[in-house]
């Protein structure tokens, strides 16, 4: 298979602490891949370096072919990385169908016109619409996101990013703070995802790892404990003691 | 992802189509320059304040432009305000009083000065970046003051000449010229930034305001952006000043000090941030009551100001168009 990404030797400490310890890492086209860890092992940290929102302290990070180790996060975007945040960040104060419109206006370069009216644009505001529609976010498309429901505005997250048509996904515990009756939406979301995009989920909730990750690293201090199948994942035994917990019994 | 488009369903088809002209003149837009037409005829007694009025206008325009639209936060906008000042100043004081290129010129000025500081003071944000933008301000304060020789100092640039308008129109002493002189160039301004803000870029920068972090995660290059309209911004600020600078024929240090950047701020605040129209209500509102405190109790006048600022901030959060905003929906409500 051909890689999406990957990272040879990523480094990033903070002072003394070490949170990327030579993290050798590989995500392939249209994988679906897990990353998990207990806390503060370093996975967020992880995303913020790969999306650029972070600068390593050594080490390369490739996108395809290319070297993007100093691509600005705006520019490693326009390559098709895209990530979602683990708390909201959307804009608040504006529409569903706003907030996904300005995604694709960047995608597709007209955002810098400040002449023509931004509605000209139709082609933008109807595939953001069509969008909505498809995760199922039509009837909210004019409220704005201060009056959606959490879990709606963790599928608007997932909406804007995929208003960027992005090559590679990485989805920073989509349903954290979800209740539980509204992760299946969620899942199920994540699951219609084209085939073609490939995800790297990171994720506390077991459930939502094992029904979509078919692989799944395991990262521990900053250091990647193991990577393999989630069969081989959940029956190892050091996993089983840093992070799963004994008595859980997953899939 | 299939995602089928079904346009047939009319309810989304009108729902899009309103959404997408949201740019479109609505009949109340025509109200302040009615009001100002009306103004010009029933006030003609006071037609020098109304064009002050009017140019100040612009400057409030331009800092809800960054401010309002934009979120940069700025406590520093006299510096474009003064920049633009000066340079119309000097060039009348100098031998060339045409006004228009001098309004130019200014824009210019003071869209440079914007553009340089705006590149290395915008990559902070919050409490740093008000420090910067007043340092700025401070900044060109004291270059005026040290530099009296060309500028007059303390005493204010004299001696300007201000031409007459297109050779034609001279400046008379009841202020006509200069009220319609000031009129023109506000549309102006306003049909400018009225077409920034509904812009695809006017709508990005609503998104840098709402969530910057977002903007660099959609790929927004946010900081050219920010610059770019800190740049427009201070030219309109610019333009304000100069024309403040032509009609009054004098300039003062006062254009420069951080009494004018705050007391914008408070007039755009009065009248509401974000929204266009908060610079057509607060500025008059502020400048009229200012104008009557000041006769009625010249000795203790900004007290009354304070005070009435105070009950604005307690009483009707998002100045006059915040509460116009709550009241048609609470009165939705009620229906």
């Amino acid at each position: 298979m051909n890689r999406a990404i990957e990272t040879v030797q990523l480094c990033k400490s903070f002072g003394g602490l070490v949170v990327a310890d030579a993290i050798d890492f590989r995500l392939d086209v249209g994988a679906r891949h897990a990353l998990i860890g207990p806390n503060g092992a370093g996975k967020t940290t992880f995303v913020n370096l790969v999306s650029g929102a972070l600068r390593p302290g050594s080490g390369r990070i490739m996108l395809g072919d290319k070297d993007i180790t100093v691509l600005k996060q705006d520019q490693r975007v326009k390559q098709g990385l895209v990530r979602t945040f683990q708390i909201n960040a959307l804009f608040r104060r504006l529409s569903v169908l706003e907030n996904v419109t300005l995604a694709i206006a960047e995608r597709e370069g007209f955002a810098g016109d400040f002449i023509r009216p931004a509605g000209r644009y139709r082609a933008a505001i109807d595939e953001a619409y069509a969008l909505l529609e498809a995760l199922g976010l039509a009837p909210e498309a004019m409220k704005p996101i201060t009056d959606l429901a959490y879990g709606r505005q963790r599928i608007t997250e997932i909406a804007v990013a995929l208003g960027l048509k992005p090559k590679v996904l990485l989805l920073d515990e989509p349903a954290a703070g979800v209740p539980t009756r509204d992760v299946g939406i969620i899942i199920e979301v994540i699951e219609r995802l084209p085939s073609n995009i490939a995800v790297l989920l990171i994720e506390h909730d077991m459930d939502l790892v094992f029904r979509i990750a078919k692989r799944i690293t395991v990262l521990v201090s900053g250091r990647i404990l193991i990577e393999g199948a989630p069969d081989m994942i959940a029956q190892d035994p050091t996993v089983r003691q840093v992070y799963l917990g004994e008595r859980r019994q997953p899939c | 992802m299939t995602a089928s488009l079904d346009r047939s369903t009319g309810d989304d088809t009108a729902m899009l189509d309103s959404f997408a002209r949201r740019h479109r003149f609505y009949p109340f837009e025509a109200l302040p320059w009615i009001v100002a037409v009306i103004a010009f005829f029933a006030f003609s007694d006071y037609l020098a304040l109304l064009a002050q009025i009017l140019a100040t206008i612009i400057f409030a325009l331009s800092v809800d432009l960054a401010l309002g639209y934009a979120g940069i936060v700025t406590l520093g906008h006299a510096a474009f305000f003064g920049a633009g000042a000066y340079t119309a100043g000097l060039l009348a004081a100098n031998g060339w009083g045409e006004p228009l290129t001098g309004l130019l010129a200014a824009a210019v000025a003071a869209g440079a000065i914007g553009f340089i500081s705006g590149a290395v003071i915008l990559r902070t944000s919050g409490l740093t970046l008000l420090m910067q933008t007043l340092v700025v301000a401070a900044m060109l304060y004291e270059l005026a003051n040290k530099a009296s020789r060309l500028t007059g100092g303390a005493d204010g640039l004299q001696g300007m000449q201000v031409w007459p308008i297109f050779g034609v129109f001279k400046f008379d002493m009841f202020g006509r010229t200069a009220f319609l002189y000031c009129f023109a160039v506000l549309f102006l301004c306003w049909l400018i930034v009225r077409t920034i803000v509904h812009s695809a870029f006017g709508r990005s920068l609503t998104g840098i305001r709402e969530n910057v972090q977002r903007m660099h995660a959609i790929g927004a290059p946010v900081n050219r952006r920010k610059v770019l309209v800190y740049t427009i911004s201070a030219a309109l600020a610019g333009v304000a000043g100069a024309l403040i600078a032509q009609t009054t024929q004098f300039v003062g240090l006062g254009v420069l000090s951080l009494e004018r950047s705050g007391t914008i701020l408070i007039m755009l605040i009065i009248g509401g941030v974000g929204q266009l129209y908060g610079a057509f209500i607060g500025v008059p509102l502020y400048m009229i009551a200012q104008d009557r405190f000041a006769t009625v109790d010249p000795v203790y006048w900004y007290f009354w100001i304070g005070l009435f600022m105070v009950l604005l901030v307690l009483f009707a959060r998002g100045g006059v168009l915040g509460v116009w905003a709550r009241w048609r929906d609470w009165s939705k409500v009620r229906k």
